[in-house]
């Protein structure tokens, strides 16, 4: 090929968009940095403002402002990862976690509790109620997530073919919202409850919800990062994919339950937090040039960092007001979708 | 005793809408030497080539891998003896280069296993071969269609496989590259690989060891294009819209299709 190369004309290299000096380690290693300096903000960051006194403030910092700031970066996290993962797995970099039935699945678990917990309340005092409705809507939130995937694979017939699989969930998204809808009209209460918690918040993270948002995202990273050549190969097409000798149904099977898991466990302590996972990998991929294993890693670190700057500004922009995180992430990544859409070709 | 073809499918048969689109094709596949299958739009050549690579189960028929049917081969044992190319337009990603040549490999190290010296120079070759070092650490979504189609031939290569299968590998590509591909096909299988490609440009395809002609789903022609037969038959399905002339010595002569006015 050696004439070949004298034919070819000579070719100017393009600007890469990649930033030479960002290697997927240093990139790691920022959102590390990243993380740690908004987490000392977070411990900080108080309702008069922040506050550099901890030794007057341990008990509240170890009661809330901790167990929030972790837990926020435990969240973004998965909803990070579970958001390269969609995006791996569909082939489209517009796909987000919330594509496949958990957020309707989501919904309806909490408004079922929440209307549930409206009758039970008149019945049982609001007290006791209340106490119930906090734990019931934690797990509402969680099996409805799954349950929402769940029902689109079986609707799909498996995850063979992700068409009919993002159909599935469309459809899934529709009849669980129109359910909900029909929920709320029976019990207007439910309304308002399903608001707050749907709008996405960290203000109810507490110690709990750390150690199980940082124990599902300590089982699920790396095992979604074992399978991440599966995702690699989908680059190809399904049926390149496929001649490689991989089991792509399975694979993809596993890969969609690892999705709905992190999803899941994300949304039923944090509420439906937008866009976090959506533009975590959208991030990652613009630094760097990376296979999958490292884009989920990195993009779980982008998610945790978001969700926790989010977070951290949701608690200091109008102190001692606050705002709900998830509605400053839809707004941060909104712009930011809507800078990406405005450079010619960049939204890839 | 001879040892079994590396490919061989008996009375192929697929239906598409209720239509054959592959109706009851024979074809035998021999190590050394490189086919090229031609025919009109519509003909069957992908699918028959999909069928081939066991991507898709036939209506009726069988195909043998070294005279081992296709499903008695695991997945993975298959894919290191028979790759595919797909026609372009599918691969869509932001993965290095050099990554998507290294998937070349997935089907000798299975998902979990780590390269081996000898995958990165299989990996390093395919690319050589088919110049993409150049661009090894570019994105697959800033490359050119010619770029792009040579990226997802190095990865073909890069398996390594007795049987190749390409469908249409010359799209994109510009005249030196075109031959650049020629000539490898011819080189790999010089190197004992049985080799067949899709194939548009008939003064490629004329270039071929033996010619393949597709037409609604049947084999209408094989052999040599030495063949005037076969160079008959391939006029006759494109409707004559080209002639075939003869060029070079009669010794070692070339075959050229000439549009016709």
């Amino acid at each position: 090929m050696s004439r070949a190369t004298l034919l070819t004309p000579l070719r100017v290299p393009t600007a890469a968009r990649r930033l030479p000096w960002l290697s997927p380690w240093r990139l790691g290693g920022l959102l590390a940095g990243m993380a740690v300096l908004l987490l000392a903000a977070g411990l900080a960051a108080g309702s008069e403002g922040f506050s550099l006194a901890w030794g007057d403030e341990f008990g509240l910092i170890r009661a809330i402002r901790a167990p929030r700031s972790l837990g926020a970066l435990a969240a973004g996290a998965l909803l990070g990862l579970a958001g390269a993962l969609a995006q791996g797995l569909f082939r489209n970099p517009l796909a987000d976690p919330y594509l496949l039935g958990s957020a309707a699945g989501a919904s309806l678990g909490v408004v079922a509790v929440l209307a549930i917990g409206g009758l039970a309340g008149s019945a049982m005092g609001l007290a006791t109620a209340g106490w119930l409705l906090r734990l019931g809507l934690v797990g509402a939130a969680f099996a409805g997530a799954l349950a929402g995937v769940g029902l689109t694979l079986l609707l799909a017939g498996g995850a063979a073919r992700p068409i009919k699989l993002l159909l599935c969930g469309v459809v899934v998204g529709v009849l669980m919202g129109a359910m909900s809808d029909l929920l709320m009209l029976v019990s207007p209460e439910a309304l308002r409850g399903k608001q707050v918690f749907l709008l996405g918040s960290t203000g109810f993270l507490g110690w709990h919800s750390v150690a199980l948002l940082a124990g599902a995202l300590a089982l699920l990273l790396p095992l979604a990062v074992r399978f991440a050549r599966a995702l690699d190969a989908l680059v190809l097409g399904e049926a390149s994919a496929a001649s490689l000798g991989l089991a792509l149904p399975a694979v993809r099977l596993l890969l969609v339950v690892l999705m709905a898991l992190a999803t899941g466990s994300a949304v039923s302590q944090a509420g439906l937090v937008a866009f976090v996972g959506l533009v975590a990998p959208h991030l990652v991929r613009r630094w760097v040039v990376v296979t999958h294993a490292p884009l989920l890693a990195l993009s779980a670190a982008a998610g945790g960092v978001l969700l926790l700057a989010a977070d951290v500004a949701a608690r200091s922009v109008i102190a001692p007001q606050e705002l709900p995180v998830g509605v400053l992430t839809a707004l941060l990544g909104g712009a930011y979708l809507l800078v990406l859409l405005r450079r010619p070709g960049a939204l890839v | 005793m001879t040892p079994p073809p590396a490919l061989q499918a008996t009375g192929l048969l697929l239906h598409l809408g209720g239509r054959p689109v592959v109706d009851r094709v024979d074809i035998t596949l021999a190590a050394g030497q490189w086919t090229a299958l031609v025919g009109p739009n519509g003909a069957g050549k992908s699918s028959l080539l999909s069928l081939l690579a066991g991507l898709r189960p036939p209506d009726a028929g069988t195909v043998q891998l070294a005279g081992r049917p296709l499903q008695a081969w695991t997945a993975r044992e298959r894919a290191q003896r028979l790759a595919w190319l797909s026609q372009q337009g599918e691969a869509e990603g932001e993965i290095a280069v050099a990554d998507v040549v290294r998937l070349g490999r997935l089907p000798h190290q299975g998902l979990f296993g780590a390269p081996t010296p000898a995958d990165e120079a299989a990996v390093q070759a395919a690319m050589a071969e088919t110049e993409c070092a150049a661009f090894a650490g570019r994105r697959l979504s800033a490359l050119s269609g010619g770029e792009r189609q040579r990226v997802l031939l190095a990865r073909a290569l890069a398996v390594g496989a007795p049987v190749l299968l390409l469908d249409e590998p010359t799209t994109h590509l510009d005249a030196p590259h075109q031959r650049a591909l020629v000539r490898s096909l011819a080189a790999r299988a010089r190197a004992g690989a049985a080799v067949a490609a899709v194939l548009h440009d008939l003064n490629l395809a004329l270039m071929a060891d033996r010619l393949l002609v597709m037409a609604c789903g049947r084999l209408v022609a094989d052999g040599a294009p030495a063949d005037a037969a076969v160079r008959h038959s391939l006029v006759a399905v494109f409707e004559g819209a080209f002639s075939i002339e003869t060029l070079g010595p009669a010794a070692l002569p070339r075959w050229v299709a000439v549009p016709a006015r």
